[in-house]
């Protein structure tokens, strides 16, 4: 019995919520998958960025949180949002360009946001969501409420001016902001170890006196248990935190990048990491899963998300001059003024 | 009806707003007191409100824009005061990519209800890096509200009404106007985005002009009266939205436009003034419609260069005179 089984379960999830995670990580590969197959199609337009491979971070750090905490997320968010909740039925749609979708057709794969769950959008700007986070953060303990907001981001985005200026409010406000890097080790091709002199990020944490984890992204279990402290930390008035997953980005950048930059040897070392498998065997030791009982969650998991792409192909798709709507909440773009928007 | 000046104009919006609605906030750097701003506006603020809502921010301009767009579209009215619009370069991604942005991609979940105070303009010989007129570049990008007041009682009105729209808005003030006096009544009023106000009417020119090239243009429209020619000075207090239906009341009254601002001519304001004008109005126009703006080159330091790039009433009388004789 090898380490990660020898543990044993661990007592802060029940079976039904480590299930509840498996599921969820084995949605997001799916979900991918399924989105890789129908870009490659030609049915899906614009840019994909895939997430394969992060699973747990997402799905452990949203374990931890409530519906109305708050997340910010990335342009590879698919993972983010939906382990915060959004039903990959609307993302299918708005990836499909279509009226049902989360953005009505306007956002597309880099911008998915549901603000009724916190979702308050995915970024297509490196670094774009650290500043707005601390606002969150600066807007809960204003309004008095326990909740938190955690802000997703990439390694690539710590040597963004943004990054910095964000750790050093949230930390000087002391407000209730969980900053999760999840480092891939690229940032597009670039690689982790050639982004800073000292690439260790709780140095950079540290630096804004904030209390840092290190974690394995490969582990979901691991993870949430390193933002639940960090969670519960932000709720009990203590500020923000910085908790850095390491995981892998199995493909490239977008779909269509062969990633000629990450050796052969590195990504089959991570594909035997891959945190799904391990926590799908983790969950067999510990007798919450048989062998029967994952093969029929593959088998929903899959009828998902095919009921998710016929729902998107047969939504409608939007009139192209709903391009003009949705712009301001008073004002038409010609700057007529909308009727029936009462200011606040 | 009292006088006062345009800073404590806009210093009773903000205090009158912050009454009113408690997630009304202010952030930016050197805002509280004692210091009080740097041109003053928010001097005795924080001493009634305390400094957790008159937050007092390093500087940060990225980090703090940033985290006023994450409070508005949260449920917070904050007002972010960017000490100069030069330094809206170190903020502009949250500007435009952020604030202008999120409620049209999330296919219009979001409200973005943030009010971003500054100034700009030329004239204290304060050179290249905090002297310039940068508010096209907001009116170019679309998403955002553009107000430049130039009175005091439409600095009070405007403010009051930006921060109440759920709508992100530029609010651009001009340094030089913050001592100027005008009448502003002592009770409630706000004043709509979108209209425009004729500050003088006259029956020969139209002159559109914005923030202190109004105050120019009604000095330079007192020269030519003694001279017998009438000029109409139209205000439109916000660039977006335009009134543009006022501008073209006025041409056809007037059959003559002259467009006015102190920002660089070139791609500026009043080349969408001008354009929008040749579009709906054509047929009144009676002679080469004119821009009186600041040549392309950025503010320089010395006094006689800045005076020389600066708009002014003789510049704008000059060419009033010339287009009315028929002189171009």
């Amino acid at each position: 019995m090898n380490d990660e089984i020898r543990e044993g379960p661990p007592q802060d999830l029940t079976g039904e919520q480590l299930l509840g995670m498996y599921r969820r990580m084995r949605l997001i590969r799916a979900f991918e998958n399924t989105a890789q197959r129908h870009f490659e199609a030609g049915e899906i337009a614009g840019f994909l960025h895939l997430s394969q491979g992060q699973e747990a971070v997402p799905v452990g750090t949203c374990t931890a949180l409530r519906r109305d905490d708050y997340i910010t997320s990335t342009h590879r968010g698919h993972g983010d949002v939906i382990a915060k909740g959004c039903d990959v039925k609307y993302m299918f749609a708005e990836l499909y360009g279509r009226t049902s979708g989360y953005c009505k057709g306007k956002g597309g794969s880099m911008h998915i946001a549901d603000f009724s769950q916190g979702i308050i959008g995915a970024n297509g700007i490196v670094s774009g969501g650290l500043p707005i986070s601390t606002g969150v953060g600066l807007s809960i303990k204003m309004r008095g409420t326990d909740q938190v907001a955690v802000c997703f981001f990439g390694e690539g985005a710590t040597a963004e001016g943004g990054f910095h200026e964000a750790l050093n409010l949230a930390s000087l406000w002391q407000i209730p902001v969980i900053f999760v890097c999840q480092n891939n080790l690229y940032a597009l091709s670039h690689p982790w170890d050639k982004t800073a002199y000292q690439c260790e990020l709780e140095h950079r944490a540290a630096t804004y006196h904030m209390p840092a984890d290190c974690v394995d992204g490969m582990d979901a279990v691991a993870v949430y248990r390193a933002v639940r402290k960090a969670v519960d930390h932000a709720r009990a008035g203590g500020g923000p935190s910085f908790v850095e997953a390491k995981t892998y980005r199995f493909l490239g950048h977008y779909v269509g990048d062969p990633a000629l930059y990450m050796p052969a040897e590195e990504r089959q070392a991570w594909h035997k990491r891959d945190a799904i498998l391990k926590l799908g065997r983790q969950l067999r030791a510990w007798g919450y899963l048989t062998e029967e009982k994952d093969a029929q969650m593959a088998t929903d998991v899959e009828a998902e998300l095919a009921a998710a792409i016929e729902f998107a192909k047969s939504s409608p798709i939007p009139a192209p001059e709903e391009a003009l709507d949705d712009l301001c909440v008073h004002f038409d773009y010609l700057g007529h003024p909308l009727q029936g928007e009462k200011r606040s | 009806m009292r006088e006062i000046t345009y800073r404590d104009a806009l210093k009773e919006a903000l205090r009158e707003e912050m009454i009113r609605d408690e997630r009304v906030f202010l952030m930016g750097e050197d805002i509280a007191d004692p210091f009080g701003s740097a041109y003053k506006v928010t001097l005795g603020l924080s001493p009634e409100f305390g400094t957790d809502r008159v937050l007092q921010t390093p500087i940060s301009e990225q980090g703090f824009v940033g985290a006023g767009v994450g409070a508005a579209i949260t449920g917070m009215r904050p007002v972010v005061e960017l000490m100069y619009i030069d330094f809206v370069t170190m903020a502009m991604d949250q500007i435009a990519n952020q604030a202008a942005k999120i409620r049209y991609m999330s296919g219009g979940q979001a409200k973005v209800p943030l009010v971003i105070r500054t100034q700009g303009g030329p004239g204290r010989s304060s050179a290249a890096q905090h002297a310039q007129s940068l508010e096209a570049w907001f009116l170019h990008i679309p998403g955002l509200l553009v107000a430049m007041p130039s009175t005091p009682y439409d600095a009070k009105g405007l403010l009051k009404t930006a921060i109440r729209l759920d709508d992100p808005v530029m609010f651009i003030e001009q340094k030089l106007l913050y001592n100027t006096t005008g009448p502003v009544p002592e009770g409630e009023y706000t004043l709509p985005f979108g209209v425009a106000d004729v500050k003088r009417e006259g029956t020969d020119c139209t002159v559109v002009a914005t923030s202190m090239a109004v105050v120019k243009a009604l000095r330079a429209a007192e020269l030519l009266e003694q001279e017998g020619i009438s000029v109409e000075v139209v205000d439109p207090r916000t660039l977006f939205p335009l009134d543009i239906d006022t501008i073209v009341q006025s041409v056809q009254k007037t059959s003559r436009l002259v467009v006015t601002h102190e920002a660089p001519e070139r791609g500026g304001f009043a080349a969408e003034v001008v354009a929008q004008i040749a579009d709906k109005a054509f047929g009144y126009i009676d002679a080469p419609i004119q821009r009186v703006c600041a040549p392309s080159v950025p503010p320089p330091f010395a006094r006689n260069m800045e005076d020389f790039i600066m708009v002014d009433e003789k510049k704008i009388a000059d060419r009033v005179r010339k287009l009315v004789r028929g002189e171009i």
